[in-house]
Order: C-alpha cells, then structure tokens, then sequence
C-alpha cells in the first residue's frame, strides 16, 4: 500500500441473536429446517398479523451492548425500514432507526502488541429477511423460490466508528468482536451459516487529509480473508483512481470471491429512500436499570478477564493466554484440563501445537472434534509415567482426534506401549550394532552422526516404541564395550 | 314483531324464555336478509350453511350462556379462519385466512352465529362504502343515499334489520360517522381497549374495532366481550374492563358536559346542529351541567390525519405484492413488473391515492415538513382534550356535519368527502373513546350525536347515551324498505 495514502474503515456487523424463537412471532429459529416450515401468519408478513417482540432478544441485545461497553438508553423504539424485495415479507423491515438498544461502546483490539481501541457507533435490534433461490440474476430468472424460514430471526446490527486504518485492523476487530459475542453467549457468530455478516465502509484519503474520502460499502463478505482481501483491493482502487485523477462514486459494491474483486452494485442516485418511521404497532420500550444490573449480574466470564486469570492463576505467558480465549469452547476445554492436571504449560502447548494443526487440517472448531479433555490428560499422565514417548503421543493425539477413544484403548489395540525393558532392547541392540561395523568405526573416530543412525535404527525395529532414553544408555554401554 | 326486528337483549330473554332458538334467529335474520338485500346490498359474503350449522350445535345445547345463538355480522377486513376476508379489494377478492381475529374469536366463543361479512370501503379508506371494489352500499332510509364509511356494510345491515350487531373498524370515524348516517349506535373505543389482531390494518396508531348496535345496551354488552387485554396486540392495554351494562342507571345527574364550539361552526348543516343544541337541552333538563368549551386545535386535526393514517397506510399496504397471497400479476416478465402489476390491479383508485400520499409524506426531505408535524399536531389536539376532560366528564357533538349525501355525489370531489371525518377525526387522534346515536331527523334521515369520553372511560360514555335514549324513542323508529 502507498505510504502517502491513509485507509479509513468502518464495519456493520449483523450478529444473528441465538433464541429459541423469533423476533416478534413464536416460530422457531432452527437452522437447516425444510422451506417455509417455520412460519406462522406474522413473520410471513399476513394481513391483520401483529408482532409481539420476545423479551429474550431484548436479553441478549443488553448483554452484547454490555460486553462491548456500551451504553444501554432508558428507552429505545422500533422503527419501519420501507422496500420492496420478496424476501421481505411485509414489504419493511422493523429495526431500530434513531434509538437503539446500545450505544457508545468500544473494542480493543491487539495490532502487534500495541493496544488499539475501535469505536462502537450503536447496536440495535431487527429482523431478518428470508431468502430467495433462483438461476442468476433476480431480474432475468424464469421464476425465484421464496424460503421464509430465516425471515423474522432476531439480529444486531452493530455499527462501528470509522476507526480502522488497515485490512489487518478490519480483520482484528472483527475477531476480537466475534470473541466477544461468542463469550457472552448472545451469537454463534458463524460466518459460513450468515449467523456473522459483515458489510465494510472504505475509504482513502491522503495522509493528514481531515475529510474522508469518497466512501464505498462492500457487502457479501463471508469469511476474514474476504473481508482482508476485498479491503485490500478497495483501497488499491481508491488509491489509483486518486493517483490518476479519476472520479470515484459512493457507491454499494459486493465482493466477487471467485474473481478476487469488487464490482458495483448500485450509485448513491439509486439508494433506496427507506422511508424510516416509529413501527406504530409496538410501543417503545423501556429498558429499567434493573434489568440492565440483572443482564450484567448473569453476565459471563470475558475474554479479558479469562486472558488474566490465566496469566496470573497459571503462571501462563500472555501470547498462549490470548490463544486459549480466543472462544468459550477453546477455554473451557484448558479449564477442565487443569482442573485433573497441574502443568498448565504442558496443556497449553499440546492444545496450540498439535491439536490446533489437527482442527486447521480438517476446518473444525474445536467442539465438533471427538477430543476431550479427559483423553488429553489421560495421555499426558501416560506420558509422564513412561507408558508411551512424547513422539507415540502425538500419533495417540491424532487416533484420539478421529476415534474418539481413550488414549488407552488406543495403545492398547495398536501395541504403542514404549519399551523399557532393558532385557528386550539389550539383544536387539547388540544384533544392529553388530550388523554395521563400518558405522562403529565412524563412532569411534568420533563422527556424531554415527549415534543417530543407530537411535533410528532400533526405533525403526521397534516401530518407534522404545523408550529413548535406555535406548541412549544401552546404545552407550554396547559401543563403549566394543575395543 | 319479527325477530330480525329485535335487539340482542330482547333475543337473549326469548331465547332463556324458550320461545325461540337460535335455528329460528338465524333462519329470520337470513329471511330478512333474502328480501332487502338487493336494495341494501350491505354483505360481500353470507355464511348462510354454516351459521345454520352453528345455530342448530347451539340450540342442541339447550341452554344460552351469553351470546349464544345470536346472529353477527363483521366488517370484512375483520380475519375469520376458513370464511373469504376480502377488504372489499380485488387485491384479497378470494382470500381465506388461515387464523382467526381475536375479537370474532371471542364472540364465537361466546356462542354468536356469525351470518356475514359486510361490505366497506376498500382497506377502510372511504366515508361512502363506494370505494368497495364489488358494489356500493345504499342507505337503509333512502336507498338513494350512501350509508356512510367505511363500515357502511355494517351500519346498513344493521338500520335494516338483517343484522341484531355488526363490528366495524374506525380509523377517522368509520364507525361512528356510518352508525349517524344510518340511525344505528356506533362505538369507537379507546385506542388499546381492543385487540386489533386479526384486524386488516389501515392506519395501526389509529384503527380500532368497535359494535354498532340498535340501542346502547346492546352495545355496551358486545363491548363488554371484545374489549380487553390481548397478548397478541402489543398496544392492547392489560387494564380492567368495567361491567357497562351494569353501569346503565339512566342518570345524567351532576355530569358535566362539554360542547366545543369548534364542532358547531362553519360547515355543520343548521338543522344538525339545532337536534345536538336540543339534545343538549334534554341532558340539561335531566340534571347535567352543560357548557361550551373550546378545542382550539381541530381544524388541524384532517389535515395532520391525512398524512399520518397514509404514511402508516403505505407501509401497511407494503405486504400486498403478490408473492404469498391474494392477487398476482402473472403476466410481469420480471419481479418488478410482478410487484407493479399487482398493486396496479389489485388497489383502487382511492387506496392508490393515500398509498401515494403517504410515500410521499415519509420520503426523506418531506418527512420533517409532513409526517414530524402530523406528529406535533396530534399532541396538541390531544391536549386540547386532556384540559377540557379537566374540567368536564364527557364532550358532545354532532358526529358529522350533514346527514348522508347522494349516492355519486361527492364522487371526485375529494376534499368535500374527507370533510365528512372533520368532527370525528381528532377523537382517532387522541385515541378517545366516541359513540355516536341516533338525535332526530331531518329530511326523512337520521341524525347523529357523538360522546367523546375520557381515555379507557367507556363507561361514563355509554351512561350518558343510555340516558339520552331511555328519554327518547329515536332509537326505535325504522327505515321503511319495501320488501320483495
Ligand atoms: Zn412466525
């Protein structure tokens, strides 16, 4: 990126709230369900329907906007987003337009080891549209399907100041916004499954510039390297146009992730007037300080939190305390570790080192593997009491990540017990060391290598099993005894 | 006397007397219907098997808790699971709702017959029932005349006889202004006092459902059962509703009435305004203290209406685009044309009109200008209500400036038609409670009286009419319609 240029960032987020049931209707919000099997006569936008909001939705809102220190206002409402699109069932959207549940927050975030703190504009409340299916375009298609399954789940929109200036300070937010979301049990933030969507606000300006920039929003952004990468590439296009002198346009734009680029979707003329006014069909709320105490009362540990007890209790360095809280599930599983096995580094390293490789070459989180913390303390008591090598260990790890079975089914029925029978290791020892004499010269003379062909060597025989310690010992003893 | 001719209350002590049954009711009401609906042409569906059906469950009952066996009709922008809800549009012409409003909910469960869905202006949007896309309804006293609206449907069939009560809905005056239009008792209550679920919505800060009846007993008796707390309605206030049949002593005395003069001035026809100053008189003789007040802010009140029942209107009417229900376009090449194509046949001209009007009164730039100061206006006509209300126990005043027009009159000349709402609109406005009554007659046509009562004080309103029509017999004197 040119030096000359600064990036300004800003991202709305919307965080599909988990709730048993929808927004404003009792319909269930189970993802994956047949089309148009959770509906009912309100969220599929029926005459003569009126909508009921569920206190629970209301819940979680306060509690997102407390973890991310937010304000939460005596009073909020609920306004009507006017347009026509057939997944919109009403033909509005009811959100939250000039008062919303939660305002004036921040995030930190860690760029570098340098602490960075990001504004949080507001959040506020809505309901999500349906989905449509068809063959292309909308407008060309010979027929869409409608599904109104998602339409009326319960979101948080959650808006940021335009405090970010690179793609990486984009991407740290946006994680450590997912962390937090994630901790106070209010989302599943999964990208994949649109329960975590992220439309990103770029623009340029020249270093020193007060105004910003022309402004695009780029929408479709379904995984961090998306939302990297289409930043990256929107502000190369911002900088060259500003290099060449060219016009550029506030504009929507949507990410192609097959071409690797943006592309417009629709100019400022052709922005849709919502026509925002108070839905007249539910009253304003009133948010008590009470309920605000007892939402805060119940809420749970926070990653900040969890990152200090974890440096302080367990005497861990802050780069593997950052690691283990990155999500509820990763922290719950070092927690019931350390409560069956005293070394905390121990299981820290075992859980960034191979089990983290195991979850990234399969793409899995770390609840969706058969791993449990009960096995990974059974194996590491194996290892320290000799049954198996730090080295069969991690071949354990991998056959417990797949199976499921306990480290000791597994030693058991792959016969991966170590060897540290001195009488068992003595004769086969011998039986190489004998087989290769030019190999004994080249010990004797000195030549380090020399040891190292034979520790292969009778691991090689013994598949790896013996313990390599009275390996070194009786390789010694039987070389030094050689004249 | 036949039974068709009664009020509710005179069919309950026949039917508990066991001199009648429901099948007999039912069977009468449908006759009557049989013979004048040609002329009166007030229903747009008659459910002529299944209230039979219904009756007959009812009669085999043997006994008659509440409403049993009583015959009602409801204006059909009120949903009834499996019986068509057309709103009078070509837009929902064969829709059948699948769920059940509450307030029907209630009067079926309390035992009533429903017999009809009655003909109204379109999605409510009228004051002559001409704006029904299927026909228009004629006035009971002079077949010549409008019925009034939207629930002209419902105060027609009810003047003549083809119907005991009906429910309406009234956003500007829909119920109230019809119920003078044709001699009937009509009541808006306050805002929040009925659930609207299941209720086609016009304006949703606005709308509420209310009985016209033949007398105010009967009136405050079906209010009694529909009024209430909802959980499905979030504005349906958890607030006791008081026994107004009981409430019924016929005394006027020590009540302190209001008239604002505002309401007797320009534009208000001479001989209506002599009838309410003479009912004035009548309240004043019975022991009630009646002075003049001011509500200086009403001739702001059609104005502001006219922004804010549209703006709500258009949002509203957002979720008639063919793709879930009702009529669709079928011939649109695309999804645009679909939309257009759809509202374009599906709306009339008048809802075409507020939907237009209302886009436009939200749109950004205009918003501040319109829809803000709609807004304001409507604050300060309610306040205007809350002073006198300090002073005073109810308001009266005519319910409408004339007595019904010409059918095709004020075809067009829209501003005269809205003009009909001026008296009832600001009671919307501050979401009060108005009944209005039958006061005399001019021209061989009923006049009516509107009482605005205090937020959620229903029952002082209705005490006040029972008394007026315990002292009067206006209430008793019936269209003459010649039958088939
Ligand atoms: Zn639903």
């Amino acid at each position: 990126m040119s030096p000359d240029y600064e990036i300004v960032i800003g991202l709305e987020v919307h965080a599909e709230l988990k709730t048993q049931t929808k927004i404003f209707c009792s319909c269930s919000t189970a993802f994956g369900a047949e089309p148009n099997t959770q509906t009912c006569p309100i969220c599929a936008g029926f005459p003569g329907a009126l909508p009921v909001l569920n206190r629970q939705v209301v819940d979680l809102a306060i509690r997102a906007g407390l973890a991310l220190h937010c304000e939460i206002p005596a009073m909020c409402k609920f306004d009507r987003k006017n347009y026509f699109y057939p997944d919109l069932p009403h033909g509005y959207q009811v959100s939250q337009f000039d008062f919303p549940v939660c305002k004036q927050g921040y995030l930190d975030i860690d760029i570098e080891g340098q602490k960075k703190r990001v504004g949080v504009t507001r959040a506020h409340m809505e309901e999500d549209a349906g989905k449509l299916v068809h063959q292309g375009d909308i407008t060309t298609t010979p027929f869409s399907l409608v599904d109104l399954n998602r339409s009326g789940v319960a979101l948080l929109e959650i808006v940021s100041e335009p405090d970010m200036r690179s793609a990486q300070e984009a991407r740290a937010y946006l994680e450590k916004l997912r962390s937090m979301l994630l901790f106070a049990g209010v989302s599943d933030c999964k990208m994949q499954e649109g329960s975590l969507r992220c439309d990103a606000n770029v623009s340029v300006r020249p270093f020193g510039q007060q105004e910003f920039g022309t402004r695009c929003e780029i929408k479709n952004l379904n995984s961090f390297r998306a939302l990297e990468r289409a930043i990256e590439y929107e502000a190369k296009r911002h900088m060259e146009a500003l290099e060449d002198g060219t016009e550029l346009f506030q504009e929507t734009r949507t990410w192609d992730e097959e071409k690797q680029m943006t592309r417009s979707m629709r100019s400022k003329e052709e922005a849709h007037d919502y026509r925002y006014f108070p839905e007249p069909d539910l009253p304003p709320l009133f948010i008590s300080r009470e309920w605000v105490d007892e939402v805060r009362a119940a809420l749970p540990e926070m990653p900040e939190q969890a990152q200090q007890r974890l440096m302080e209790v367990y005497g861990l360095p802050e780069y593997d305390a950052a690691l283990l809280t990155l999500t509820p599930e990763t922290l719950d599983f070092f927690d019931r570790c350390v409560q069956e096995y005293p070394d905390a580094k121990t299981i820290a390293n075992w859980m960034m080192g191979e089990f983290s490789r195991l979850l990234n070459q399969t793409n899995q989180e770390i609840g969706d593997s058969h791993l449990t913390p009960d096995h990974l303390v059974q194996m590491l008591r194996l290892v320290d009491d000799g049954t198996i090598s730090g080295k069969i260990a991690k071949t354990v790890l991998e056959d417990m990540f797949n199976s499921g079975q306990s480290p000791q089914e597994i030693i058991k029925a792959k016969g991966l017990v170590q060897i540290s029978d001195a009488d068992t290791l003595l004769p086969l020892i011998e039986d190489i060391v004998g087989a290769n004499p030019k190999v004994v010269e080249d010990y004797k003379s000195g030549k380090g290598k020399a040891m190292g062909f034979f520790v292969g060597q009778i691991m090689k025989a013994t598949k790896g099993q013996a313990n390599p310690a009275l390996v070194n010992e009786l390789l010694k003893k039987v070389l030094d005894s050689i004249q | 006397m036949e039974l068709y001719e009664l009020t509710v209350h005179e069919l309950q002590e026949l039917l508990a007397g066991g001199i009648t049954s429901s099948a007999e009711i039912v069977k009468s009401v449908l006759a009557r219907i049989d013979a004048v609906e040609d002329q009166v042409k007030s229903f747009i569906t008659v459910t002529r098997e299944q209230a039979l059906d219904k009756a007959r469950q009812v009669d085999a009952q043997g006994s008659y808790q509440g409403l049993a066996g009583i015959p009602m009709g409801l204006k059909d922008n009120i949903c009834t699971r499996g019986v068509k809800t057309t709103c009078a549009s070509r837009m929902l012409a064969d829709f059948i709702p699948p769920y059940e409003s509450t307030v029907s909910r209630r009067l079926d469960q309390q035992g009533s017959v429903l017999v009809g869905k009655l003909n109204m202006d379109e999605f409510a949007m009228g004051s002559s029932t001409e704006n029904s896309a299927f026909f228009a309804t004629r006035n009971p006293w002079d077949l010549t005349k409008v019925p009034g609206g939207s629930s002209g449907g419902s105060a027609a069939a009810v003047a003549a006889g083809q119907i005991p009560f009906s429910l309406g809905s009234d956003t500007g005056g829909s119920i109230r202004q019809p119920a003078a239009y044709c001699g009937v008792v009509g009541m808006k209550p306050t805002y929040g006092r009925v659930s609207r679920w299941g209720v086609v919505a016009y304006a949703s800060s606005l709308d509420q459902v209310g009985v016209l009846s033949k007398d105010v007993r009967d009136n405050a008796m079906i209010m009694q059962i529909i009024a209430g707390h909802d959980p499905l309605d979030s504005n349906c206030v958890d607030l006791a509703v008081p026994d107004y049949v009981a409430g019924l002593d016929g005394s006027v005395r020590g009540m302190r009435i209001a008239y604002p003069r505002e309401y007797f001035g320009v534009g208000v026809n001479e001989s209506v305004r002599d009838l309410v100053m003479q009912a004035l008189k009548k309240y004043q003789e019975l022991g009630a203290i009646v002075e003049e007040a001011s509500l200086p802010h009403s001739e702001y009140a059609l104005p502001a209406y006219y922004l804010l029942g549209p703006a709500e209107a258009s949002a509203n009417l957002a979720c008639f685009d063919g793709v879930r229900f009702g009529c669709r376009d079928n011939t649109a090449e695309n999804v645009v044309d679909m939309f257009s194509g759809t509202r374009d046949h599906g709306f009339g001209d008048e809802v075409k009109r507020r939907i237009m009007l209302g886009t436009f009164a939200l749109s950004s730039g205009y918003y501040d200008a319109y829809y803000l100061n709609a807004l304001k206006v409507r604050r300060l006509i309610a306040n205007d209500f809350t002073k006198v209300f300090n002073d005073y126990d109810i308001i009266i005043a005519p319910t409408t400036p004339t007595t019904a027009f010409g059918l095709g009159e004020q075809r067009g000349d829209l501003l005269t038609i809205y003009m009909n709402d001026v008296l009832t609109v600001p009671v919307n406005m501050a979401g009060l409670p108005g009944i209005s009554i039958p006061c005399g007659f001019t021209g061989g046509l009923p006049v009516g009286m509107q009482i605005i009562g205090k937020a959620f004080d229903e029952a002082t309103v209705y005490k006040a009419a029972y008394a007026f029509e315990q002292n009067t017999d206006f209430h008793t004197i019936k269209p003459q319609l010649g039958v088939r």
